[in-house]
């Protein structure tokens, strides 16, 4: 499982990489694993307001479809679209291939999230 | 969780174990996808041990199985095997199984993994004469091998000329690699293929006879996921999905294993009043206009009415398209019907089209 310092994560295997008062929300290299080969993403609408804990967006696996929640409150400043034509780019590179960026309503909310190390820790314990 | 006897070299080789339907078997080795390609261009061996065998043999073998099932196996051949829904009175389906014919005092029957107490205790209950049935499932591994390859790989193993095994016959004191098996020319692919039945204890090594003797040819180990998505492109009924206890066969399109002809049968009268009155349902397949995965439970529906749902759904490997399989009021078109597929409460546009997605390459 990889990590990369200086992002953020979440107990649901999204990670955050912030920018300023900005936020690239992705899914981890674990998350990618477990799902397979990633064969649809569901992408939020531009300028959707969203509280931490809703959906982000979905991505499908040959098997299932799962729901990506934004760890994050903000409003959806962009999305990437390049995910709708080459969705296996999440499997390739998930720290790349951000889902969705949002600018942040209350950067409070980044002290709940972990650190690469403490993440990687939550996982061992969830396995 | 019950274990086949290959467990421990699924592990070995890499496969992600999941719970299906009680077992603990591989739902996929390196992935799904490639596993799929590979078994449509090369070859793919599956373990399929968790499936169900029971054996029904003595005098009235022939008439309690003919009773039984909707499909006619009066006058088959030896060494035949007939694929045939079993029903309810009421023309649900118990199971869906595999019919392999010895003689007319000797049948071995497949059935599914998860039905298989339930087959057993439906076949004894409803059994008129004189035969044994016994459930042999746990002394029986089975594997599958499948795809163009398939043929010339195992030949590597044998002195009997595969070649000689018909589509839908099989042989039954085959030695591949010194193991004793029964090897028939079916499968669960749309591709030409084996399935082998051996001995428990002789599983793990022809498991790994076969992926040896096949590496240069493309061979791989191959999951469930594959499996399945492999099926659905055949259009291949799944118990469960396409068929139920509360599907007919009619209804799911397999007429042509259904004998309204024959003398009485299990589920006879329920099915000649439903063809007679017209079936409410069918089964179709589709592919997405919009952008979304069809899976199986989600709505179907025509100008914001309901008509249906999916029963199976997938990306297809094969074909690169979102396709479905639903079961809707009749009336609706095979072909280029519009439909709306509800997806996260969503009306997404697909057309009706027909199956199979993708064509059979059996040899006959």
């Amino acid at each position: 499982m990889k990590t990369v310092e200086g992002l953020k994560y979440s107990k649901e295997h999204e990670w955050v990489k912030v920018d300023g008062n900005k936020a690239y929300i992705g899914i981890t290299d674990h998350a990618q694993n477990s799902l397979g080969e990633i064969v649809f993403v569901e992408l939020p609408e531009t300028g959707a307001e969203l509280n931490s804990g809703d959906v982000l967006g979905v991505v499908e696996s040959v098997k299932a479809a799962s729901d990506v929640y934004t760890p994050v409150s903000g409003v959806v400043a962009e999305v990437n679209e390049e995910l709708e034509e080459s969705p296996e780019k999440i499997n390739e590179a998930p720290y790349e291939s951000w889902i969705a960026v949002l600018e942040l309503s209350d950067l409070s909310e980044l002290d709940k999230l972990l650190d690469a190390g403490e993440y990687e820790k939550y996982c061992k314990e969830e396995a | 969780m019950k274990k086949t006897p290959i467990y421990e070299k699924h592990c070995e080789l890499g496969g992600k174990i999941i719970d299906f339907g009680g077992w603990a078997l591989p739902v996929q080795y390196k992935g799904i996808i490639e596993e799929h390609n590979q078994v449509r261009k090369a070859a793919g061996l599956f373990d399929v041990s968790h499936m169900g065998e029971i054996i029904v043999k003595g005098q009235d073998a022939e008439t309690i199985i003919q009773r039984l099932v909707t499909n006619n196996i009066i006058g088959a051949g030896e060494y035949r095997i007939i694929y045939s829904p079993m029903c309810y009175p009421d023309g649900g389906v118990v199971d869906d199984l595999l019919i392999y014919k010895y003689s007319e005092k000797y049948y071995l029957l497949i059935v599914n993994a998860g039905n298989t107490e339930k087959d057993y205790n439906w076949i004894r209950e409803n059994a008129k004469g004189r035969a044994e049935i016994i459930n042999v499932s746990d002394s029986y591994a089975q594997l599958a091998l499948q795809g163009p390859g398939a043929e010339a790989i195992l030949q590597k193993l044998t002195d009997t000329p595969l070649s000689d095994i018909g589509f839908f016959r099989f042989m039954p004191d085959v030695s591949i690699s010194g193991v004793k098996a029964i090897v028939s020319r079916t499968g669960y692919t749309g591709e030409d293929g084996f399935e082998i039945y051996i001995n428990s204890e002789s599983a793990v090594y022809l498991w790994e006879s076969i992926l040896e003797a096949g590496r240069e040819d493309g061979l791989v180990p191959v999951g469930l996921g594959a499996r399945d998505t492999l099926r659905f492109e055949a259009a291949l009924p799944l118990y469960g999905h396409e068929i139920s206890q509360d599907t007919s066969p009619l209804e799911a399109g397999l007429s042509r294993f259904v004998k309204l002809d024959k003398d009485d049968f299990i589920g006879k009268e329920a099915l000649v009043r439903q063809q007679e009155q017209g079936l409410k349902r069918v089964l179709t397949g589709f592919e997405m206009v919009d952008r979304g995965i069809p899976r199986s439970g989600y709505e179907v529906q025509v100008y914001g009415r309901k008509v249906g749902s999916v029963t199976s759904g997938s990306f297809s490997p094969t074909l690169g398209k979102n396709l479905g399989m639903a079961l809707v009021e009749s009336g609706i078109d095979s072909e280029d019907a519009e439909i709306d597929i509800i997806i996260r409460n969503r009306a997404l546009r697909a057309k009706t089209v027909k199956l199979p997605f993708y064509k059979k390459k059996y040899k006959k």
